[in-house]
């Protein structure tokens, strides 16, 4: 007989990363539905376009690094995904490539891969393709169902909250249906693979703020890409503080950013900046020792 | 209201406990090999040779040191070797084995009668005598607990019935069963130490066990049972004294620093069994459960062989690929089926071929699940690094020593990290190198 010798514990969740990464996929899909309706095949194609080159990067990257291919995490399809949601539905294909290329090659792996990068990918990628080719990035919203609308940023116009509910306004492929977004979010509290904290608390001080400085709460809410950012980029696991206290920092530090820049900035939108920055701060966060541990009290660290 | 504390998993969540429904049936196999390191401290010395004729309940093995225990005969035969055994810690031992003769042929034994009426001053050397320590796996010598220093006060006696880990249901049925025989030691325990609160907590999956310890509380002084959330590690000490007292032990300390005691249930039946018949603890009862045939609640003579014991469980249902003493969160794996169970084996679990491999260690993608997991409030994560990279001094001011290995931070990592065997070697190295500094002063 034979008998496998091993350290406690003897059981493991169900929940490994291939199968958080695979909750978040399924979460996305309600978004990429939304918008192929609006924006019609060219969302699509985008979506596909930067999928495929995001998993071609990774398996690129590790093969030539000899490193294990670590693709069926399925973090790489997740990256993809986030990148073509929050790009314009007429994005030109070589602006995804690059774009997938920089946010797998530059920010994940030269850092030492999944894990290890402190920035989020994609919205690294956004912020390059941003200051690259501004124009691109700003513009060619108007395909699909949007073909007759003349330009205008959705958080310009004064669209109605039905609208912004729906998505029935210009956007990024993904970030303008907001209850597409929502349903995304539900399954990712059901499946507990995110918590609550994070999204809740940046769209809450967001709108604190924001009302503070004479907006609409709603419509900061459901307004640009600030909900698609605190549910599905906010969260990210690798750029977000382990620690409850830090979480909260980081959170309300997301609120407060997006909406500064909304109302000081000369950007339209600051979601994609606000949680970069506070990606950065989230390992300083962390070394705040907020956290009581058991049994110790100022007895016990004076007693030492 | 359910009481529960910070962090905790959920790691038999959905998955059913065949043996919950199924009493108690006693097993007696025709050998028994008892091992003389069942507690935490020196281990017994054998008092009988090859050829002697013992009766049951009979010393074998002399108590050694402070935190010795005596080891008694769990059937009356004839000794047929007294010789070394590699058990579970790694250390050798000497062992017992005795050939039953199923005469179950008793030494004389010197009741007490009643809990409530004996002399209090009589109720920890009996303790001594019956050979109990810790039945909830940790194994610690009972008396030992029960003496208190001068300068500490007891004010609560804590009746463990938490039963938290996977697959083992023992406690639970010994409460369903004996409940009187629980309350009966945990009362004696109480009146040792002349204290006037005891609680017993449950978690609230053991409906019926919950129900009989409130009867048998009824009528008793100060006794009384609370319902506890189910949650891992309800049962740990430290969760369990936090969640019935409010009270914290201090990082480093032991529950008398806070005023409590903590016994298992089985262990307040033992103590029971020791003052009302005098009896030292032969056997106690054990969860089989896994990949067996029949899965059952077993009372088995200390010392019956695994394989024998797998045996009666209508043998494994297919080929083993992991066996372990206690549950799937803490439990101690077996090299093979040879080696006898001891005064702490609560469960015996077998764990299929596909069952048993372990995942390979992805990179931690930090998620901070074994943050929230964590019911100490560690950061398991950035401990696991300096683990990692040896620096135990880093992994000391990280509080590695505050982890009590309860494994909840392994469970839910996403990555399949082995958090808890590095913490386990962390604490190891840390505790060797403080012993080295002293022996240098």
């Amino acid at each position: 007989m034979s008998l496998i010798l091993s350290s406690a514990p003897h059981v493991r969740s169900k929940d490994n990363t291939q199968r958080l990464m695979l909750n978040v996929i399924i979460s996305l899909l309600p978004c990429v539905a939304a918008g192929i309706y609006y924006f019609g095949w060219r969302a699509a194609l985008v979506v596909c376009v930067s999928v495929v080159s995001a998993v071609a990067a990774e398996f690129i990257w590790q093969k030539l690094a000899r490193k294990k291919v670590r693709v069926y995490d399925l973090s790489a399809v997740v990256t993809g995904l986030l990148i073509g949601l929050i790009v314009p539905p007429s994005a030109p294909w070589w602006m995804l490539v690059i774009g997938s290329f920089f946010a797998i090659m530059v920010v994940k792996q030269l850092f030492g891969g999944i894990g290890d990068n402190f920035l989020n990918p994609a919205l690294a990628a956004r912020a390059v393709l941003l200051a690259s080719w501004p124009a691109l990035m700003t513009s060619g919203y108007n395909v699909g169902k949007f073909d007759a609308v003349s330009g205008a940023t959705p958080l310009l116009s004064g669209a109605s909250v039905a609208d912004l509910l729906l998505g029935n306004v210009t956007g990024a492929v993904g970030e303008t249906c907001k209850i597409a977004i929502l349903l995304g979010f539900a399954w990712l509290l059901f499946t507990r693979t995110i918590r609550w904290e994070i999204p809740v608390i940046s769209l809450a001080s967001a709108c604190l703020l924001g009302w503070a400085l004479g907006y609409d709460p709603l419509t900061t809410v459901l307004s640009g890409g600030l909900l698609f950012g605190a549910v599905y980029m906010a969260t990210d696991y690798v750029t977000t503080p382990m620690t409850q206290f830090a979480r909260i920092l980081y959170s309300v530090g997301i609120g407060v950013i997006v909406v500064l820049i909304r109302k000081f900035g000369s950007y339209p939108e600051g979601v994609t900046y606000a949680i970069l920055l506070m990606n950065i701060a989230a390992p300083l966060f962390d070394r705040i020792p907020a956290q009581r541990i058991y049994g110790h009290t100022k007895a016990t660290k004076e007693g030492k | 209201m359910k009481a529960t504390f910070r962090g905790g998993v959920h790691p038999a969540h959905g998955s059913k406990r065949p043996t919950q429904a199924l009493a108690i049936r006693d097993f007696v196999s025709d050998t028994v090999q008892i091992v003389m390191n069942m507690n935490i401290g020196a281990p017994s010395k054998p008092c009988v040779k090859k050829g002697d004729h013992v009766k049951l309940g009979q010393v074998i093995g002399e108590a050694v040191g402070g935190l010795g225990i005596p080891v008694h005969a769990s059937v009356s035969g004839e000794v047929v070797a007294v010789d070394a055994i590699a058990y579970l810690t790694g250390e050798p031992a000497q062992s017992v084995t005795i050939k039953n003769d199923f005469q179950d042929e008793w030494e004389e034994l010197h009741p007490l009668g009643n809990v409530e009426s004996v002399d209090p001053a009589l109720i920890l050397p009996a303790i001594k005598a019956a050979g109990i320590c810790g039945m909830g796996g940790a194994s610690f010598p009972t008396h030992v607990k029960l003496t208190i220093a001068p300068d500490k006060k007891c004010e609560y006696i804590l009746a463990n019935g938490a039963e938290c880990e996977t697959h083992i249901t023992c406690d639970d049925r010994l409460m369903q069963e004996h409940a009187t025989r629980v309350v009966d030691g945990l009362r004696a325990a109480m009146r040792a130490l002349n204290v006037s609160q005891g609680i017993i907590g449950i978690e609230d999956n053991k409906p019926a066990a919950i129900a009989a310890m409130e009867k048998a509380c009824q009528g008793r002084q100060g006794v009384r049972v609370q319902v506890l959330k189910t949650k891992y590690p309800q049962g740990g000490e430290k969760q369990l004294i936090k969640v019935l007292t409010g009270r914290e032990v201090p990082s480093g300390g032991l529950p008398i620093d806070c005023g409590c005691v903590v016994l298992n249930v089985g262990t307040c039946a033992a103590i029971a069994d020791a003052i009302i018949d005098g009896k030292p603890v032969i056997d106690r009862v054990c969860t089989v459960t896994g990949a067996v045939r029949s899965p059952a609640n077993l009372r088995l003579r200390i010392g019956t062989i695994t394989e024998d014991i797998i045996g009666e469980c209508g043998g494994y249902s297919t080929d083993p690929g992991k066996i372990f003493f206690g549950g799937a969160m803490t439990g101690l794996c077996l090299p093979n089926d040879q080696l006898p169970m001891s005064k702490s084996t609560n469960g015996i679990v077998v764990m299929t071929k596909e069952e048993a491999v372990s995942a390979e260690e992805d990179p931690c993608i930090r998620c901070g699940k074994c943050v929230d997991a964590c019911p100490i409030g560690l950061n398991p994560y950035d401990m696991k690094i300096f683990a990692d990279a040896e620096k135990w001094d880093v992994c000391k001011k990280k509080h590695v020593m505050d982890c009590m290995l309860c494994g909840a931070c392994a469970f839910i990592c996403p990555a399949r990290r082995w958090l808890t065997p590095s913490f386990r070697i962390a604490k190891q190295k840390i505790a060797e190198q403080a012993k080295k500094e002293a022996a240098a002063k």
